[in-house]
């Protein structure tokens, strides 16, 4: 097996192959037995030091690459726009070249641009990890996705993934939708047809306005969440209607003659795309996807660090 | 390329019984001793050794764990690519207090060793460490760890390499073997 990733930088999935994407996996279930044991860290980036650049807020995605760097052993800087001379108008380019002025290593970035991390890969120096940038990608989140149904039904080639809500402003699905095609799943998007890009079939996808005949078509159902804060119009009436017809509650989760997996990126808006009682029922991984997450970002971090000194 | 064989598989079979014979000198019963393979290659001679000992001793249970040093190394961004990590296994096993025998194929600079000693440390205080190798590549260490059993000591230069062939890992033979490197 290849030892080392074909990128530089992680800015999207897109840039992966399939067996950068196993390489990630494979290194990512060895983490994932180091946090868990009673001494949770290892000295492996003893060495680096990592800046966490958040232009955007986030709270399991920031924490998770946190934990990861300490129990990587790197140092880490943390920092949020919203406390910071970008406030003053300061370029994004400034931002992080004052900061690597300080001999930082490694970034890993929230924005709220699409393109922001590709962007900064290709101006400076250090090796960037996106954390989501607008409405693009999040990879790290499509890669812990896609480990967690490894994990769940062994395999994830064959498997049928239905990801359910916002569609046209989540960053969540295309990152999924193209990190699911290289590891061999069929891939459907179902929403309201306002919430679904009008092209995006073209990525292979199968689309599916009807939520029950998506949820019995799939052996996953990866329910995203209605990201109010980047709808600039109003795509649907009311949350009240979008519930009605597009939110998975127990009575649509008990009528399919078959057991699928619930996931959901998180943050939860319970009661609108996902009920309580089906987040917190046994079918649902929600809280294994977090748990991988910091093994998935222990793994891509340990794997881009040796290419800082290229 | 060329090859020098340094154990044959008889020979190989003979160490290992001499080293397990060694070691009850010093551990007796084993009730306090447990022993760590250090992935990749040391864990199958820490198994082979185990099953001996077992044998030995009359059907005596060997504590038995395995240590995986990548992730406490110093150099794997110096390699140019990072080292592909192995599993560890220290489920069933506990090292407090405990005299611990590290198994490893070939000595030779010494790191490893001391990265595995780092992993060993992160799952409790063991009373005593000891170092078991099949073979020392002696003079060419780059850190003052030295050996308590050993199969067979070598003299090497820096070109040549150290290859030990088992079964268990998919070799066709069993066998040690000193290798030029091809430059």
């Amino acid at each position: 097996m290849k030892t080392a990733l074909s990128v530089k930088h992680l800015v999207g999935i897109k840039d992966l192959t399939l067996s950068d994407i196993e390489l990630i996996f494979a290194t990512a279930d060895n983490f994932k037995s180091v946090i868990n044991r009673p001494i949770k860290k290892v000295p492996s980036l003893r060495d680096v030091t990592i800046a966490n650049i958040f232009f955007e807020n986030s709270t399991r995605t920031r924490i998770s690459f946190e934990l990861a760097e300490r129990r990587l052993s790197a140092d880490v800087l943390n920092f949020s726009a919203s406390a910071s001379s970008v406030k003053k108008g300061e370029t994004l380019i400034d931002t992080v070249k004052n900061i690597l002025a300080m001999k930082v290593d490694m970034v890993v970035m929230r924005h709220s641009s699409a393109g922001a991390c590709k962007f900064l890969a290709d101006n400076i120096d250090a090796v960037v990890v996106n954390a989501g940038d607008g409405t693009h990608e999040h990879p790290t989140q499509a890669l812990l996705d896609a480990f967690s149904i490894r994990e769940n039904l062994g395999n994830v080639k064959g498997k049928k993934v239905a990801i359910v809500g916002d569609i046209m402003h989540s960053r969540v699905a295309l990152s999924n939708i193209l990190c699911l095609q290289k590891l061999g799943a069929e891939v459907m998007v179902s929403g309201p047809p306002t919430l679904i890009p009008k092209y995006i079939s073209a990525l292979g996808v199968k689309v599916e306005y009807d939520l029950m005949k998506a949820l019995q078509w799939c052996d996953v159902a990866n329910m995203l969440r209605i990201q109010l804060e980047r709808q600039d119009i109003k795509y649907f009436p009311s949350t009240r209607e979008y519930s009605m017809q597009y939110g998975l509650n127990k009575q649509r989760l008990d009528s399919l003659k078959k057991k699928i997996l619930i996931m959901h990126p998180g943050p939860i808006n319970r009661g609108v795309e996902i009920t309580s009682d089906v987040a917190d029922s046994d079918q649902s991984i929600i809280l294994d996807q977090v748990e991988n997450g910091v093994a998935i970002r222990m793994a891509v971090l340990y794997l881009l660090a040796a290419k800082t000194q290229e | 390329m060329k090859r020098k064989v340094l154990l044959s598989q008889k020979q190989l079979e003979l160490t290992l019984d001499r080293l397990c014979h060694q070691l009850i000198e010093n551990h007796d019963n084993f009730k306090d001793t447990v022993i760590i393979g250090l992935q990749p290659r040391g864990i199958y001679l820490a198994r082979r050794m185990q099953k001996k000992l077992s044998a030995l001793l009359k059907g005596v249970k060997i504590a038995y764990g395995e240590i995986d040093p990548t992730f406490y190394r110093d150099d794997f961004r110096t390699k140019g690519h990072p080292i592909s990590p192995s599993s560890m296994n220290m489920d069933n096993v506990t090292v407090e207090n405990k005299n611990v025998i590290l198994v490893d194929d070939v000595l030779f600079s010494g790191r490893t060793i001391r990265a595995g000693l780092d992993a060993l440390l992160d799952f409790g205080r063991p009373k005593k460490v000891e170092l078991l190798v099949l073979i020392d590549r002696r003079f060419s260490r780059h850190l003052p760890i030295q050996p308590d059993y050993v199969g067979k000591r070598v003299d090497t230069i820096v070109s040549q390499n150290v290859k030990t062939d088992l079964k268990e890992a998919g070799d066709k033979s069993d066998g040690v073997w000193l290798t030029e490197s091809e430059k």
